[in-house]
């Protein structure tokens, strides 16, 4: 009678666990990146000089990457030190966003991880416990090899039908949030089921995941099936992986149900990634700038889709349009698929595999009052380095029919 | 943590921790005196120059959103706010705040405007608006954060134990 969550957790404790309940787990995985890392390093330095097993910790390099400016070189190059010096994994300029490079090589169903970064659950799409945590509580994970938990109630979202041509998982996850709200699940573990999310691939099921926790959650799981396996096995070869489904009589504190087919593509309007609008209500709003990428829809699928809409054409004259690969292994999928071509010739610009203008840092900062249209998972006031900006979200092939219009657009014009 | 009184600086919902400490100051994060200068600049950009010690934040539902960084709890807690006031908290940042000894309050806010005057008692578990002489229930903390905010913070609850907060 357990949930995902409530299972992953006795399984690592050898006793059953309810929701509510205060416990020490062990933590397969810690991660870091250089925005959380500089104050996780510092912090540990307070408590500890013992990294429990540098193996199972991470520091990544993927936030302001390459570095803009002296100060945040020399925070990369104190995270490069400590990394080395304790034998931990780290992962440098060119190689991607943290949460990609977990699903892709590292990130297994049944694990419990913490990463000093909010999207962390997306490796929940992996039926990993994976959730979010501040610099210090990554610091202790990484000094003790386990950190303290509460047993979070679970809420099941199930999802019937199939979403119809033109509407992907983005605009599904983004109508989710819009009738939730912001805080519709804090604190919750997020499950989502149905026949909706069984037929998505499991790349565009991680772009779910990732955004659970704009509706509060502490995770965003999906039970593990033929697909999450062929997933795995494709990238890691043929290992055995743990099977991770609820019970058939969990108990949830509370269902949601929604139907596919009568989901629109939508966009998050500014400043609230719950401010959801169909399509309908938008089109036509002028923009500035579109942007392609990040841990939501950074993925060799959706550069797939928005090359489809992007070839043979050019973007809008007054739009910047720029394209980031979420990890090295996309970016040379894309080369290899001559996807980057097609971008390039479009008239995008093309960056290093990170986190790239999402976090508002370089690479793309808007200019005062300008509209920005982005895959990434957050629009709110400031976030893309300019508080007078207004940034919508969408799905890759809203953006890139956007670009090519230089207003807001119905993608399925163009497919 | 024996009363806590001050002024109110009044909020409403979904205040992102983009709000609280925007992206483009990333480069301070090394330097937290200079990074806490822009403390909430996004929400009010007079606030880091009316804030005074032992003020009080004060929010509507879900204070904290977004992203992880710590910094958005340490920032207010170099400001010198004596606690954080909200109808809710997003996750990260309440874990945040309890780990680095910032009081984070779950009450009714509805009754709290702008420049009022409180006192708060933690052990009680009570807001007395003193401006508008009345009394507001705060909702208890678990026992493990109440133990980590008493020694003001998890490092050093760690450093004084030994141990993480929960013993099985």
């Amino acid at each position: 009678m357990a949930t995902m969550a409530e299972k992953i957790f006795s399984w690592k404790l050898g006793r059953d666990v309810e929701p509510g309940e205060f416990v020490v787990a062990p933590v397969d995985i810690s991660y870091f990146q250089d925005g959380t890392g500089p104050l996780g390093i510092r912090r540990f330095n307070e408590f500890s000089d013992n990294v429990a097993d540098p193996r199972k910790v991470h520091f990544f390099i993927d936030h302001a990457s390459p570095s803009p400016r002296k100060e945040l070189s020399n925070d990369h190059r104190f995270i490069r030190e400590f990394a080395r010096r304790m034998g931990t994994y780290l992962h440098e300029y060119g190689e991607g966003i943290s949460h990609q490079i977990m699903v892709e090589e590292f990130a297994k169903p049944g694990d419990i991880i913490v990463g000093a970064d909010s999207h962390t659950c997306t490796l929940g799409a992996l039926a990993a416990f994976a959730t979010g945590v501040g610099s210090t509580d990554a610091a202790i994970a990484m000094s003790e090899g386990g950190l303290w938990f509460r047993i979070p109630e679970s809420y099941r979202i199930e999802v019937s039908g199939e979403l119809e041509k033109g509407v992907y998982s983005k605009d599904l996850i983004l109508y989710i949030i819009g009738k939730l709200g912001a805080d519709g699940a804090t604190y919750k573990s997020a499950e989502f089921h149905g026949e909706a999310i069984s037929k998505l691939s499991q790349e565009a099921r991680f772009t779910i995941s990732n955004m659970a926790i704009e509706m509060g959650a502490k995770v965003g799981l999906i039970p593990t099936d033929d697909e999450t396996f062929r997933y795995l096995k494709s990238i890691r070869g043929d290992q055995e992986f743990l099977n991770v489904v609820p019970d058939e009589d969990a108990s949830y504190e509370k269902t949601f149900y929604f139907d596919a087919k009568n989901i629109p593509p939508g966009v998050a309007a500014p400043h609230n990634v719950d401010n959801w609008k169909p399509i309908d209500e938008v089109a036509g709003t002028p923009i500035n700038q579109v942007y392609i990428g990040t841990c939501t829809n950074g993925r060799i699928e959706d550069f797939r889709i928005a090359a489809q809409i992007l070839k043979g054409r050019k973007k809008h004259r007054d739009v910047t349009l720029i394209i980031a690969p979420a990890s090295k292994r996309v970016y040379i999928q894309a080369v290899t698929e001559g996807l980057i071509k097609i971008f390039i010739e479009a008239g995008g610009v093309v960056l290093p595999p990170g986190c790239g203008p999402c976090v508002g840092i370089h690479a793309g900062v808007p200019a005062d009052n300008e509209v920005v249209l982005s895959t990434q998972n957050r629009n709110f006031k400031g976030r893309m380095g300019n508080p007078s900006a207004e940034i919508y979200l969408a799905s890759p092939a809203t953006a890139a029919a956007s670009a090519l219009k230089g207003v807001i657009t119905d993608p399925r014009e163009y497919l | 943590m024996t009363i806590l009184r001050g002024r109110v600086w009044k909020f409403g919902d979904n205040i992102s921790t983009d709000h609280i400490i925007p992206g483009r100051y990333y480069h301070l994060r090394s330097n937290l005196p200079e990074l806490a200068k822009h403390v909430m600049e996004d929400a009010d950009p007079e606030f880091p120059k009316k804030v005074k010690p032992g003020d009080f934040i004060v929010a509507g539902k879900n204070f904290g959103m977004g992203s992880s960084r710590e910094h958005a709890a340490i920032v207010i807690k170099l400001a010198n706010v004596s606690a954080v006031i909200a109808k809710s908290f997003a996750r990260i940042f309440f874990r945040n705040a309890i780990n680095n000894g910032l009081p984070v309050i779950i009450a009714d806010t509805d009754k709290i405007d702008d420049g009022d005057e409180l006192e708060v008692d933690l052990e009680k578990g009570v807001i007395r608006n003193l401006t508008k002489n009345i009394e507001i229930k705060i909702q208890p903390l678990p026992k493990v954060m109440l133990d980590i905010l008493k020694e003001g913070g998890i490092v050093e609850y760690i450093k004084k134990y030994s141990r993480l907060p929960v013993t099985e």
